[in-house]
């Protein structure tokens, strides 16, 4: 099927000091075509939409919209021309409804009543339902990306640009959104979508383009090429699977009992009654949607937040109310999902880093002072055994790239020789390669003994590495069951199936 | 246009290039203030800068640099020790009131006894005293989440009430024919502070500051509070993580810097200044301040620094009694100096960049 061009992309270059972030990109985009802009994180797929959205100026090369020179200089513009954009952030005011959300983020708002029948009208005409007087910060991370959507929706977009939209969302959130989307294309929106999900991909997307380092590599036909050959597209070599080393499961070296604390994150979520138990040998997989309760579950078990002691047991040693220092005295290490000013100090050197969880358990004080010809030693050993690209360890944690910080952070992590492991989202932002490579070393650490909870956003992920498999929602965990014989239909469901339906049926009723 | 661009990693250059850059700049901005003031700059800058080590009656003077920079390096390096992690104890100058009203008080409680312990009992009296004023803000902070600024700052007014009535009430010399001010501790041998060695100016107060450089040195390098007061000043969560208590850390930093200041009251009252008078406090307390940043919060700095803003007091008294040049012209230039620091900061961690075409 041909489509009448909507928007050509030609030759576009843009570098940022040190990095170039596009080089001579080029393609094109029909009328109510579904177009996949595909690559690893870094290979520029932000950087390029946002030069079609106008946040960014490109050095070179020429943008044309249905024919004619596009140069958007500011968002504004762009929205004026009818190109919307959904973040994979979402920018909105948790403390506002959704009609008052989409309000500020137009030019000149009408009547707040007209308005909400407006949202009424088009949550019903697309199938996502959405109140227009609910708060914000009542609302689910999928509700949320509607009211985004909506937004754009609402300025009758001819190019809707779609970034990561379905990290936040659960499998059945994801049906409603594609049928949304496939909706739009059918009455000639086109939509620009971009992500690193290849199943995805295959099933929604009508062309793709691949990008590499900022190249273009390839352009395909989603549904004529396998998933395999579109990740090696990606990454440019052959991917491999991590291994699991079958040992046999030993005694329970982590045991969390009715645990409830309260959220010390505004609008957070607090845990409600989480019991769940590891043991030697096993990896937890605990999936979830965004902000459903896994950086508190994090930060219960790193000994951030406390409780009472017998809630949390490490190797039977009840530690509920000791801090993070305890508890890697006990056993446990843990990784926070935050890579810059959480689980590491952006300005310090990785030396510093590498001090900053490995000091207890690698001996690197003496009677309090720091031994930091020791501390470096360990800094490089890390830094060979997760080939962490970095011109040595006295270079600052922010000069490293997202997914090299990572493999230090989880070298640092994981090479501690603990036996509870706890890492929250641990290859988020990491290329396809490294991502496969801590795979492995998780899977490696449970085969040498140590207790595993790996919580993620990342089904595949979980999928891959968990022998049992549990889900956060609302700051509740289901009873943990292993991961064997699962199907997508009952993980979804186990995610609390779609949010906020209720609406939908009531309209359809 | 010129942009702001954040450099991947500090620049070694600029942090050592700061100072300089910003007492030449500072030297140049005063310059044209004096000038238009209807003063021959250059005079002054020679006076302020050049006089007091070279000048004429520079055989005095430099031993003043001692005495004026000692109590700066001392109370300065326990502020920087805060604000290196984010603990912002502004009434150094509460603390080093109080620190000299409790290390005098036990002096004057036990005249005129001779004992050679009479000394060491005040120094660790005038160290209790400042740790005490600053244990109200730091205790209001971890309990009830006040923001220490406000409170130290406002404790200073509390402890200069405290002077005044000290100076005419409690502490007042009984044979001093009813005029304000305390028995002068220069006629009673026991606990004065008098000179080591007096052509540099040394006393116990110099001694215990240069000491105190050197072991906040080792502090902030080798050991793991110091690491952990960096890392909670750059990184609050992952202080956490680390397993830093943020409330144990304001404790312990109100409480050092709190110390230090009261030292340094202790020892210039028994000392230099000789007695409690209702004008004691001569502002060392906030000028350390300027001293901390001055020095880039780093104990060795602090020692250059202090010298450096002590040599701004000495010139500027000479500038002001030579000259006549207001006191006020010497502490707008003294600000001046942190103003041009903090600025030309910005280019440790930025760099100017020339925008082309975008934005």
């Amino acid at each position: 099927m041909t489509r009448p061009e909507l928007l050509r992309v030609e030759g576009i270059t843009k570098a940022y000091p040190g990095v170039v972030a596009n080089s001579d990109v080029t393609f094109s985009i029909g009328e109510g075509e579904i177009h996949a802009l595909l690559g690893e994180n870094g290979a520029g797929k932000s950087t390029m939409v946002k030069m079609i959205y106008g946040l960014v100026r490109p050095d070179s090369g020429a943008m044309t919209l249905r024919g004619s020179a596009y140069t958007p200089g500011k968002p504004a513009e762009a929205r004026r021309l009818g190109v919307a954009m959904v973040f994979q952030h979402f920018s909105l005011f948790e403390a506002l409804n959704v009609a008052e959300n989409v309000a500020l983020g137009m030019e000149n708002p009408p009547p707040m009543r007209e308005l909400a029948a407006r949202i009424r009208a088009v949550s019903e005409e697309y199938g996502l339902p959405l109140d227009p007087s609910r708060m914000v910060g009542d609302l689910s991370a999928g509700e949320r990306q509607r009211v985004e959507i909506i937004r754009c929706l609402l300025q009758d977009p001819k190019l809707l640009i779609m970034d990561e939209p379905t990290s936040v969302l659960t499998p059945q959130e994801v049906e409603i959104l594609f049928k949304t989307l496939r909706q739009l294309s059918s009455e000639g929106t086109a939509i620009l979508y971009i992500s690193h999900k290849l199943e995805e991909i295959k099933t929604l997307c009508d062309e793709a383009t691949i990008l590499r380092r900022g190249k273009v590599v390839a352009t395909c036909t989603p549904r004529e090429r396998t998933a395999r050959e579109m990740a090696e597209l990606m990454v440019g070599q052959a991917l491999k699977t991590p291994e699991r080393r079958l040992g046999a499961k030993g005694e329970v070296a982590l045991a969390v009992s009715d645990l409830s604390v309260d959220s010390p994150i505004p609008f957070g979520t607090s845990l409600k009654g989480i019991s769940f138990t590891v043991a030697k040998g096993e990896v937890l997989g605990i999936a979830g949607v965004a902000g459903n309760g896994q950086d508190e579950l994090l930060l219960a078990l790193s000994g951030e937040l406390k409780s009472s002691p017998d809630k949390v047991r490490i190797l039977s040693q009840p530690v509920g109310d000791c801090g993070p220092v305890e508890r890697r005295r006990a056993g446990l290490v843990a990784a926070p999902e935050d890579r810059y000013g959480h689980a590491a100090a952006p300005d310090m050197s990785l030396v510093e880093n590498a001090f900053l969880t490995a000091g207890v358990r690698k001996g690197l004080t003496k009677s309090g002072f720091v031994d930091w010809a020791g501390t470096r030693k360990f800094a490089e050993e890390i830094i060979a055994a997760y080939d962490v690209r970095t011109p040595g360890p006295d270079v600052a944690a922010r000069a490293l790239s997202g997914g090299n910080l990572q493999k230090f952070l989880m070298g640092r992590e994981l090479m501690q020789g603990a036996s509870v492991i706890v890492i929250n989202q641990p290859t988020w932002g990491v290329d396809a390669a490294a991502a496969a490579q801590i795979r492995q070393s998780i899977l490696d650490r449970a085969g040498e003994g140590a207790a595993v909870v790996v919580i993620s956003q990342d089904l595949d992920e979980l999928l891959e590495v968990a022998d049992s498999f549990a889900v956060l929602n609302g700051g509740r965990l289901t009873k943990p069951r292993p991961t064997d014989g699962l199907t997508m239909d009952e993980i979804g469901l186990m995610m609390g199936g779609a949010h906020g339906m209720e609406v939908a049926h009531h309209v359809s009723a | 246009m010129f942009r702001l661009e954040k450099r991947p990693t500090p620049s070694k250059f600029w942090l050592y290039a700061t100072p300089p850059v910003a007492v030449i700049l500072t030297m140049i901005a005063g310059g044209i203030l004096f000038a238009a003031m209807g003063k021959n700059p250059f005079e002054v800058i020679r006076t302020i800068f050049w006089d007091p080590i070279f000048g004429e009656f520079a055989f005095y003077l430099r031993g003043q640099l001692l005495v004026k920079a000692g109590p700066l390096i001392l109370i300065a390096i326990g502020l920087a020790l805060g604000f290196r992690a984010g603990i912002w104890n502004i009434g150094a100058e509460g603390q080093y009131i109080m620190g000299a009203i409790f290390g005098a008080a036990v002096g004057l409680a036990v005249f005129p006894t001779e004992s050679r312990w009479i000394f060491p009992v005040m120094v660790v009296a005038g160290a209790f005293g400042g740790w005490l004023w600053a244990m109200i803000p730091a205790i209001l902070k971890t309990r009830f989440n006040t923001n220490e600024i406000l409170v130290s700052l406002m404790l200073v007014y509390v402890a200069e009430t405290i002077l005044a009535k000290a100076s005419t009430g409690f502490l007042k010399n009984p044979e001093g024919m009813g005029f304000p001010g305390s028995r002068n501790f220069s006629s009673y041998p026991a606990a004065q502070n008098g000179f080591l060695y007096e052509p540099l100016g040394l006393h116990w107060g110099g001694v215990a500051a240069l000491v105190t450089a050197v072991l906040a040195y080792i502090l902030l390098t080798r050991h793991q509070a110091g690491f952990q007061i960096k890392l909670a000043g750059q990184a609050p969560r992952a202080a956490r993580f680390h397993g830093v208590s943020p409330a144990r850390l304001v404790v312990m930093c109100m409480g050092i810097s709190g110390a230090l200041a009261g030292l340094a009251g202790m020892f210039e009252v028994t000392g230099p200044a000789g007695q409690i008078s209702i004008d004691f406090n001569t502002g060392y307390g906030f000028t350390a301040i300027i001293v901390a940043f001055l020095g880039r919060l780093n104990p060795l700095g602090i020692v250059l620094a202090g010298f450096l803003m002590a040599l701004t007091y000495v010139g500027g008294e000479m500038a002001s009694t030579n000259l006549g040049l207001p006191d006020a012209a010497i502490q707008v230039f003294q600000g001046m100096l942190l103003f041009f620091l903090l600025a030309v900061d910005v280019l440790t961690n930025y760099r100017f960049r020339l925008a082309v075409g975008a934005h």
